[in-house]
């Protein structure tokens, strides 16, 4: 009942009543040139993954002398799918569940830490707030790949490189999501209820967790979904950290095979194995994002009124 | 007396409540901080410091000033690869935030057919790693087996030739483009949500079409989000790397080793070993980028400014 409840609170309404529902006009025409401009330009937006479902099914002989954008009459993609997932003795697999670990794991560190922090920076007064929230805004113009150096030979003299650690602990800052939880506690969580709470003798931490957290639903998505996908894509970090391929994550490690599928590496990898490879892994996060978009649209939108 | 007791008491008992709260509010931002400073502030002083250094195979490390920044001045790889970048800047983000506007007013407006399908399917790129939407474009970008090729060969175009020198950089504009028009264009797309809906209907009522409704009233309402796109775009301009590091094992002879400021940065230290010069590279990449889109964000405040005058 009371989850009930609070999933009507999170989801049925935007933060206090800021966007209010638009009449349904009727009236308004629909134009056949924008739709068919606009489904023209979703066209080039498939065409990279419409070539990369079709390729996934063509083994690599297929791949060169059949047409890209249609299929080949074999059907390879479970031949793919076998040879991907025992190339390297099933390195494949070991890759993916690193990368969901890794990307798993800082996400939700840094959406707790952001929102922790933006709570405070929303609901408290407290010296130095202002300061310190300046500091966070102007931590998102830093470029984190100038960082990724210096961090790495830090790391090395701690001895943390080539561990899960050298990848998870950087990916825990997210300033950005600082900023956006701000906005949403600050609009999503009445003073009164908090006052309400304190008054009924609830600790502060309690008020956090049992108050705050539940109604910042849609916030902590946004910035959920969006840690996972910066971890989940990065390249550049996990590449110079880690030097193990059985801690690599997906996308280190295809392009380690593609690399070595043009360098003509022959038996080790092939073109088909990475294309097959790559269309697996691109799979969850497609998936999440498409059941998910609900909660991240209306996170978003709070960050976007305010930029 | 009596009455001046309870005053005390009543000004004494929220100060101790302020206090606790002052500390819970430190408690709940102390975590954050702590993996800030030690994962943003240290490793910047640290680079910083580093840049001030040069290491020679005899006598080790040894302090040298400003040298490394010196001989970054003098290094055309350097600029020639602050020049790419600027040039991609300049080129690739007006088109992607055109485009990531066009779509996001485009569906706001609600006249064309299938727009929810539209809107996710234009973001879907966003959930594509960078490592693979560049693995796919350059296989489509591909002479032999890419489509595009495939296709121009059949019209008879011949075998246009994406991985060139020439046209490297705007091949890579293309999966930039690609990959975050969708993003974008949803921040500018919730920005627009948030319009009420009032402010606009009058417009119509009065007659207003829908390119001056989007002109004058849509696009001045989501400035703010327009910005913060802007600013992001900058910041990833500056630093790409996945693209041309990727792009390199498909085009060796287009993408040196100094393409891009970051991708020369990285190249300098973990090939050349020339950590203190990439250091200083890094460093300077870092304050070119707080200092163009500080520009950006001052801009917008001096127009802010300039407009709230006109006003009154």
């Amino acid at each position: 009942m009371t989850s009930l409840e609070t999933r009507a609170i999170v989801t049925g309404r935007p933060p206090r009543g800021r966007r209010r529902p638009r009449p349904y006009t009727p009236q308004r025409r629909r134009s056949w040139l924008l739709t068919i401009v606009l489904w023209a330009c979703v066209a080039y937006f498939l065409l990279p993954l419409w070539w990369l479902t079709v390729a996934s099914t063509k083994d690599t002989s297929a791949l060169f002398s059949s047409f890209g954008l249609w299929f080949a009459p074999e059907f390879s993609f479970f031949d793919n799918l076998a040879d991907l997932f025992t190339t390297r003795g099933g390195l494949f697999s070991r890759w993916m569940l690193n990368t969901v670990f890794y990307a798993g794991v800082s996400a939700i560190g840094a959406t707790l830490l952001a929102a922790m922090a933006g709570y405070a920076f929303a609901k408290y007064r407290f010296p130095g707030s202002s300061a310190l929230f300046s500091i966070t805004l102007g931590a998102i113009m830093i470029p984190l790949t100038a960082l990724a150096l210096p961090t790495y030979l830090l790391f090395s003299r701690a001895g943390l490189t080539d561990t899960p650690w050298s990848i998870i602990i950087p990916s825990l800052v997210s300033p950005f999501g600082v900023y956006l939880m701000r906005v949403y506690a600050a609009d999503a969580i009445p003073d009164s209820l908090i006052e309400a709470a304190r008054m009924d003798g609830a600790g502060e931490f309690r008020i956090f967790w049992q108050v705050g957290l539940r109604l910042m639903g849609p916030g902590l998505v946004t910035v959920f979904l969006f840690s996972l996908v910066g971890t989940w894509n990065n390249y550049f970090l996990p590449l110079i950290m880690l030097n193990s391929s059985e801690l690599y994550p997906i996308t280190v490690g295809l392009a380690q095979l593609q690399a070595a599928a043009s360098a003509g590496g022959g038996s080790q990898a092939v073109f088909s194995t990475v294309i097959t490879g790559s269309f697996v892994s691109i799979l969850p996060l497609v998936i999440a994002f498409l059941f998910l978009q609900r909660y991240w649209q209306s996170g978003l939108g709070t960050g976007g009124v305010k930029g | 007396m009596s009455t001046t007791q309870t005053r005390a008491g009543a000004t004494r008992r929220p100060s101790t409540a302020t206090r606790r709260q002052h500390r819970a509010a430190y408690l709940f931002v102390l975590p954050f901080f702590v993996v800030f400073v030690a994962m943003l502030v240290v490793p910047l002083v640290y680079s910083g410091y580093l840049s001030l250094f040069e290491r020679r195979l005899i006598g080790g490390e040894s302090f040298v000033g400003l040298a490394n920044y010196l001989r970054a001045f003098g290094d055309p790889n350097f600029w020639g690869g602050l020049g790419r970048v600027a040039t991609f800047l300049v080129v690739q983000v007006p088109i992607m935030l055109g485009l990531a506007l066009f779509f996001a007013l485009a569906l706001d407006s609600g006249r064309a057919r299938g727009s929810r399908s539209a809107r996710l399917l234009i973001f879907m790129p966003y959930a594509v790693p960078a490592v693979i939407a560049t693995l796919m474009w350059g296989y489509l970008y591909g002479p032999d087996f890419g489509p595009l090729a495939q296709i121009a060969r059949a019209v008879g175009l011949g075998t246009p030739d994406f991985l060139s020198p020439q046209s490297i950089l705007g091949s890579m504009m293309n999966i930039v483009t690609w990959e975050f028009v969708g993003y974008n264009m949803i921040i500018m797309y919730a920005a627009l949500r948030a319009i009420p809906a009032e402010l606009y209907e009058a417009a119509e009522i009065d007659g207003a079409g829908q390119f001056r409704t989007a002109w004058s009233i849509k696009i001045p309402a989501i400035r703010p989000a327009i910005i913060l796109t802007v600013i992001f775009s900058v910041i990833g301009s500056f630093q790409l790397f996945n693209e041309p590091s990727l792009l390199n094992a498909v085009a060796p002879d287009a993408i040196s080793n100094s393409f891009t400021p970051n991708y020369y940065a990285y190249n300098l230290a973990f090939i050349n070993q020339e950590l203190n010069y990439a250091s200083a590279i890094a460093f300077l990449l870092g304050l070119v980028i707080a200092v163009v889109s500080y520009v950006v964000q001052l801009g917008e405040q001096r127009r802010e400014r300039r407009e709230r005058k006109g006003m009154a």
